[in-house]
C-alpha cells in the first residue's frame, strides 16, 4: 500500500516539474520572440495594407491614420481591430478595414479589405489562416490568384443573391476539394461591406489632427 | 560507424522507414504531399522536430515514470513544438513562410511520438538523435518521392510554389515536366495521395520479394528477409 502510495506521488511530481519546466520554457520564449515577432508582423501588414488599395492613389500613410475597430459581429472580429484610412490631398480615397471569416475550414480566417468611397472593393489580403496547406490555402495571393476575384465587387455587384460560390449558385470561383474556406470568405467579405455601408460616413472621415500627423494642407 | 549506428540508419532510411513500411505519420503524408516543395518542407521541419525531442527525452529519460511516460512525452513534443515555432517566427521569417502552417501539425504526427517512446526513452542520446534523423530522412524520402509523383501526374511540373522562400527569381526555376499538360485533379486530392503511396509500398515489397528469392535462390539454407 505504502508503495503504491509513493507511485502515485512520484508520477504527480513529475508531471507536476514537467509541466512547470514545460511552462516556463514556452512563458520564457514567448517573451524573447515577442518584440521580432510583432515587428515581423507589422511590416507585413503595411505591405498588404498597400496592396488592398489602388496603386499609388494615395499619399498618406494608412498605418498612421489608423482607427480602432470595435469587435463586431458583421467584421467577425473577436478584438477589436483597426481601419487604415487612404487619403489623397486630404481627402478620403479608401479605407481597409480589419476583418475575420469566422468559419473557415479550420478556424477563423484574418484578412484586410480595401474599401473605395463607392462602396466597391480594391482588393481584399488574407492576413492570417490555418487552412490546410495546398488545399485550402489557395486563399493567399501568394498561392493563386483566386482573392483577386473580390476587386471591383460591391453589394450590388453581384446582387447580394449572388454573393456566393458558384456551387451554392452564386457568382465566386472555388477549387474542386475546398469550398468551405472560399464559403466563408465571400460570406465575411459581404458582411464587411455591409458594415462599411452601415458606418460609411464615421469610416470615412478624415483623422483627428493630431499634434504627430501632418495637417492635410501641409503634405505634399 | 559502430554496427550498432549503422542499422539505426538502414532502419530510418529503408528496413522500417515510417511512411512505406510503419505506415506512421499518414496524415500529413496525405495532406501535403500535393507537391515537391511543400512535401520537402514538412518532412525537414518534421525531421528537425523529432531530432530535438528525442533527444530532449533520452537526456531525461531517467526522470520519466513509467506510468505517465506518455503524457509526458506528449508535453515534451508539443513545448518543444511551440518553441521552435516561435523561434523560426522571430528570427528566421522567410523559412517561417513556408513552414509556418505545418509546424503545429507535426506535434500530432504520431510518428515522433512512436520514436520517443519506442527508442529514445531507452537507448543514449546520441543514438536517439541519430534515430530520429534518420526516421525523419526516411520519411522525408517518401514525401519528396510521393510529392513529385503527384505534382508531375496532377500539373505536369515540378518544383512550383519554390517562390514563396526564395522570392520572385525563383518562378523560373518550375521544371515543365510535360508542356502544356491539362492536369489530372486526381493526382491532387487525397485520393491521388492513396493511390500514389499504395504504389510505393508495391514497389518495396516487390524489391525485398526480389532480394528473398535471391537469397532463397543463393544456398539450401538461405532464408527470407
Amino acid at each position: 500500500m505504502k508503495e503504491f502510495r509513493n507511485q502515485i506521488l512520484t508520477t504527480a511530481a513529475a508531471l507536476l516539474v514537467f509541466s512547470g519546466v514545460g511552462a516556463a520554457l514556452l512563458s520564457g520564449t514567448f517573451k524573447i520572440t515577442r518584440p521580432a515577432i510583432e515587428q515581423s508582423e507589422r511590416s507585413a501588414k503595411m505591405k498588404l495594407v498597400a496592396q488592398t488599395l489602388p496603386a499609388g492613389g494615395f499619399d498618406n500613410d494608412p498605418v498612421k491614420d489608423a482607427r480602432p475597430l470595435p469587435a463586431d459581429a458583421l467584421l467577425g472580429l473577436k478584438f477589436p481591430g483597426q481601419a487604415y484610412l487612404a487619403s489623397r490631398h486630404g481627402a478620403a480615397v479608401a479605407v481597409v478595414l480589419e476583418a475575420a471569416a469566422p468559419d473557415g475550414y479550420s478556424g477563423e480566417i484574418r484578412f484586410l479589405v480595401g474599401i473605395l468611397p463607392d462602396g466597391r472593393v480594391s482588393g481584399v489580403r488574407v492576413t492570417g489562416h490555418r487552412e490546410t496547406p495546398g488545399l485550402g490555402d489557395y486563399i493567399e495571393i501568394g498561392k493563386s490568384p483566386w482573392i483577386r476575384n473580390f476587386d471591383g465587387k460591391s453589394l450590388s455587384n453581384p446582387q447580394p443573391l449572388y454573393w456566393k460560390v458558384r456551387k451554392d449558385g452564386g457568382q465566386f470561383d472555388y477549387m474542386a476539394g475546398a469550398t468551405i474556406t472560399p464559403r466563408a470568405m465571400v460570406k465575411a467579405v459581404r458582411k464587411a461591406l455591409e458594415y462599411f455601408a452601415a458606418h460609411r460616413d464615421e469610416l470615412l472621415a478624415p483623422p483627428a489632427p493630431g499634434p504627430a500627423g501632418p495637417s492635410p494642407e501641409t503634405t505634399p | 560507424m559502430s554496427p550498432e549506428a549503422r542499422e539505426i540508419i538502414a532502419n530510418g532510411l529503408w528496413k522500417q522507414n515510417p511512411g512505406i513500411v510503419q505506415l506512421l505519420g499518414l496524415c500529413p503524408l496525405l495532406a501535403i504531399s500535393s507537391n515537391v516543395v511543400n512535401a520537402l518542407s514538412l518532412g525537414l521541419a518534421t525531421t528537425l522536430v523529432m531530432a530535438v525531442a528525442s533527444g530532449a527525452v533520452a537526456v531525461v529519460r531517467g526522470y520519466i515514470p513509467h506510468a505517465a511516460r506518455i503524457p509526458l512525452f506528449v508535453l515534451i513534443i508539443a513545448a518543444l513544438v511551440t518553441v521552435v515555432e516561435l523561434l523560426m517566427h522571430a528570427y528566421v521569417l522567410a523559412l517561417y513562410v513556408v513552414l509556418g502552417v505545418f509546424l503545429p501539425l507535426i506535434t500530432t504526427n504520431c510518428i515522433v511520438l512512436a520514436r520517443v517512446e519506442a527508442f529514445a526513452s531507452k537507448r543514449s542520446t546520441l543514438h536517439s538523435v541519430l534515430d530520429a534523423v534518420m526516421m525523419g530522412l526516411g520519411l522525408t524520402l517518401v514525401l519528396v518521392v510521393l510529392g513529385a509523383m503527384r505534382e508531375i501526374a496532377g500539373k505536369g511540373t515540378l518544383l512550383s510554389g519554390l517562390d514563396l522562400a526564395f522570392g520572385p527569381v525563383a518562378k523560373d526555376w518550375v521544371i515543365h515536366v510535360i508542356p502544356n499538360y491539362q492536369g489530372l485533379l486526381l493526382a491532387i486530392l487525397p485520393p491521388g495521395a492513396f493511390i500514389g503511396l499504395g504504389l510505393l509500398i508495391a514497389a518495396r515489397n516487390w524489391v525485398m520479394d526480389i532480394q528473398a528469392r535471391r537469397a532463397n535462390a543463393g544456398g539450401p539454407l538461405g532464408q527470407t528477409v
